[in-house]
């Protein structure tokens, strides 16, 4: 009896609008205008990636490989041959960001903190082949994010 | 005999038997660094201390105590681990843990027995010793901080390499390996101290940073530098070899290998035919052309000329496989020109025992007099050199020389260099020679001169006079150079009934009797200047050398890394390579090119697959039927009365790091030449293919 009397008086449509009501007039915005506005992102967020330097400007990556070994999905390829000084660097860092699941087992296997993923996640492209970062686009990026990528690692650190 | 009990196993070991020996026979595991089997026992490192117990009331170092009667050693005890532990700290102290850079990484003994037995963290917080790095030479790089003094590479060049070179200095914490004086480490198996090194102190130059040990495909195959038939492991990565590394064969090259097998490498990526190429008529270049085309011309050339015109000479790195096939196809053709001996080696292949090393590699660490005739051993087979100093140096083996006069790593009594120098030792020496077991070792050289024949038969005779053959022992070596060898010699690529032999096939192309040659690898003669300019020359192998600048057309083939062919070593033993990567570009499989070309020519061969030409192979030829193993042949008589020259012997082998086309275009072996033989300068690469 009590059902029927609550379904033809359309409680539980008086009900949902009363909620739209509160949220519109007296509760605080949980939306945020995206491309103007951002939400929080932990330090530990895995992100886009990028060869770090050294404050010197060395490049910090010693081609140990061992992310390319580590990594499950097989996205770096790095090549590597003793540089004019004699020190072991990579001649080639390639990372097929189509493959890449970002699960930051190379920025954890990175001896160097020289692979990092950054706090950047907004790099889609138009084609495919912009996804395949070489050297050259790691490092700038590296370059581009290096404030917040050594905050983020600073405010992390305690807890490693 | 003791017996013993190890981790409450018992064993029952020969006299002098060490622990560590008897451990690794019941399979237990003993850590060590400055244990080698090949080599002595300083027991420096203390890493594979065990607990005996009712011994002495502390560690022993097992590599250095003999087993005794009655013993109860325990491996892995509460002490064992406690100074295992201790020990690896301290060996941890001064080791700058810089493995990430260190291309020993992945394969460093340090590495895996710090995971394995070390602490997982340091209490040493004083500066860690720092030690200049030596400079060894063009093959070794050194990283001398790395070194954890076991000594190992200073044991190495004073027992088995013989030529002590390196040495360690100071004392205690100033301990330092170096060389005495500021000296590259002149030996051809400077290689091995690379593998032997169980940190990253001494690493290879040419594969520095390259790649690292997880990311390598192993094949495992067999070397064609020398006769030797090294066994060698091919690590390669993508289509590109990257390393070759020694496998342990005791029979052959137990675990070493010379300088030039490991290093010559890079040769295989420069200089390669990766394709096929006619001598244009107009311009007289060379132009690249399709399979289709080559063998289209081919045939047609080989069309209008009979089968006596037609000649065939397989080189130094053909494999039994190819040489089978080609054989095959010039008795189709009708021709009885062949040869194998591009080396114009003069010597009666009738008898097997009269062209193998018939005592074995092994055979010589019997022996008890070694014989060598006309050979610089050292340069020829760097394998058998180390063997025979293993035999100098476990029993002071007395050993004469008639030949080079060459500076070996073993003293030795020299007894002239001509052939009737041989004559006037056998006849001193008939049936008076006090060895129970004499051994007579005759290269290559020996037989390339005019009077080769004539030597054979007086080595045959010398061997009887002197007690080499009896029931159970053969001491006569025929040492051979080049690795197809023997395998051409078994399966008949010499000259048929009828057939002309190497030096008339050349002299035939200057007076029109050879009007269609095919050069199968053959890259060991000056082809340009002997090959008389009319004459039709097919060049099969894979590098522009000698041979393909004066080709007519060449057929690319394959290297021994890429191909799984049949070689067999000097001592006659049966091995096959297998393929580690592809050949380059349109080249192929040599046999396959063979079997190709009978095709155009409408007299197509009878195999369609390796299986079944080996089959073929082994069942027409009956010592294919087993690899890897050595069957005594009979002993007959050989060689042909004649006159002997009084010319004085030479070694084959000029320059030991440029023998073949391989090592002539690696760069590796080019700077090795200018390193370690500053006085010999290295010829040009001639590059076929512009």
């Amino acid at each position: 009896m009590n059902s029927y009397a609550r379904s033809f008086l359309l409680v539980e449509i008086a009900k949902g609008f009363l909620l739209t009501l509160k949220y519109m007039f007296f509760m605080p915005r949980v939306t945020i205008n995206y491309p103007y506005e951002k939400g929080p992102i932990s330090p530990r967020f895995r992100g886009e990636h990028a060869l770090r330097r050294y404050p010197n400007g060395e490049e910090r990556c010693i081609a140990c490989k061992l992310c390319e070994a580590i990594c499950p999905a097989l996205a770096i390829t790095i090549e590597a041959e003793p540089r004019e000084d004699g020190s072991r660097r990579t001649t080639r860092y390639d990372i097929d960001m189509t493959k890449c699941i970002y699960c930051g087992l190379c920025q954890e296997a990175c001896p160097v903190d020289a692979i990092v993923e950054g706090p950047n996640f907004e790099f889609a492209t138009e084609t495919r082949e912009e996804l395949f970062y070489n050297k050259d686009k790691l490092l700038a990026n590296g370059d581009r994010w290096e404030a917040q990528i050594a905050s983020n690692l600073a405010a992390d650190a305690p807890y490693r | 005999m003791p017996k013993l009990t190890i981790n409450g196993m018992e064993i029952e070991v020969e006299q002098g038997t060490s622990l560590i020996q008897a451990a690794e026979m019941l399979g237990v595991e003993i850590p060590r660094f400055c244990y080698h089997d090949k080599l002595s026992v300083p027991a420096n490192c203390r890493m594979c201390l065990v607990e005996v117990e009712g011994g002495p009331p502390k560690p022993v170092a097992s590599c250095a105590m003999a087993c005794g009667e009655g013993m109860v050693v325990k491996t892995d005890s509460p002490m064992v681990q406690k100074a295992r532990k201790g020990v690896m700290e301290m060996l941890l102290i001064n080791h700058p843990l810089d493995c990430p850079i260190c291309d020993q990484g992945g394969e460093c003994d340090l590495q895996d027995q710090a995971v394995a037995y070390g602490m997982d963290r340091s209490r040493f917080h004083e500066n860690k010793r720092a030690v200049k790095d030596k400079e060894l030479g063009p093959l070794i790089e050194t990283t001398m901080t790395r070194c954890i003094n076991c000594t190992r590479c200073v044991r190495f060049s004073e027992e088995i390499a013989g030529t002590p070179t390196l040495g360690q200095f100071h004392r205690g914490e100033d301990a330092e390996i170096g060389t005495f004086i500021d000296k590259i480490v002149d030996t051809e198996l400077s290689g091995n101290l690379i593998d032997i090194c169980p940190v990253g102190a001494l690493t290879s130059k040419p594969y520095a940073f390259k790649a690292r040990s997880w990311e390598l495909k192993k094949t495992e195959s067999i070397d064609v530098h020398d006769a030797v038939g090294s066994n060698i492991r091919v690590d390669s990565r993508g289509n590109e070899v990257m390393r070759i590394l020694p496998r342990l064969n005791e029979d052959v090259n137990e675990e070493w290998i010379s300088d030039k097998t490991r290093f010559a490498y890079d040769g295989l990526k420069r200089a390669r035919l990766d394709r096929p190429y006619i001598r244009d008529a107009d311009s007289g270049k060379l132009k690249e052309v399709s399979w289709a085309e080559a063998l289209g011309v081919i045939a047609a050339k080989l069309k209008t000329i009979k089968g006596e015109h037609i000649a065939a000479l397989a080189g130094d790195l053909a494999d039994v496989e190819s040489m089978v096939a080609l054989k095959d196809l010039l008795e189709s053709l009708g021709s009885p020109n062949m040869d194998c001996r591009t080396d114009g080696a003069k010597f009666d292949p009738t008898n097997r025992a009269g062209y193998i090393f018939n005592s074995g590699i092994a055979g010589i660490e019997e022996a008890d007099h070694i014989i060598l005739v006309g050979t610089n051993p050292r340069t020829e087979a760097t394998m058998i050199n180390a063997r025979i100093r293993k035999a100098w140096l476990e029993r002071r083996v007395k050993i004469t020389v008639i030949g080079p006069k060459a500076e070996l790593t073993y003293p030795y009594e020299y007894a002239g260099a001509t052939p009737q120098d041989l004559e006037k030792f056998v006849k001193a020496h008939a049936g008076k020679l006090k060895a129970e077991k004499p051994l007579m070792i005759v290269g290559a050289g020996a037989f390339q001169r005019e009077d080769g024949e004539a030597l054979h038969k007086v080595l045959c005779d010398s061997a009887d006079k002197l007690g080499l053959i009896r029931d159970d022992w053969n001491g006569f070596n025929i040492l051979h150079h080049a690795a197809s060898r023997v395998g051409a010699l078994d399966i008949g690529f010499l000259p048929q009934a009828g057939g002309k032999g190497f030096e008339d096939i050349i002299a035939g192309t200057k007076d029109g009797s050879t009007k269609a040659l095919f050069l199968l690898n053959a890259d060991e003669f000056d082809a340009r200047s002997s090959i008389g300019w009319k004459t039709f020359v097919i060049y099969q192998g894979h590098h522009g050398d000698h041979a393909a600048a004066r080709a007519d057309v060449i057929l690319p083939g394959a290297a021994y890394t890429e191909k799984t062919a049949t070689y067999v070593n000097t001592e006659g033993r049966v091995q096959m390579t297998h393929q580690a990567i592809f050949p380059p570009g349109e080249a192929k499989e040599d046999w396959k090119i063979i079997r190709a070309l009978s095709e155009a020519l409408g007299k197509t061969l009878p195999y369609n697959t390796g299986a079944e030409l080996r089959k073929h192979i082994q069942t027409t030829w009956k010592t294919f039927a087993e690899t890897d193993v050595l069957n005594g042949e009979k002993w007959g008589t050989f060689g042909e009365k004649g006159k002997l020259s009084k010319d004085a012997f030479v070694s084959p082998v000029k320059q030991y790091y440029l023998t073949n086309p391989i090592a002539r275009a690696s760069k590796t072996m080019q700077e090795c030449t200018g390193a370690f033989a500053a006085n010999t300068s290295a010829p040009k690469i001639v590059e076929a293919a512009e």
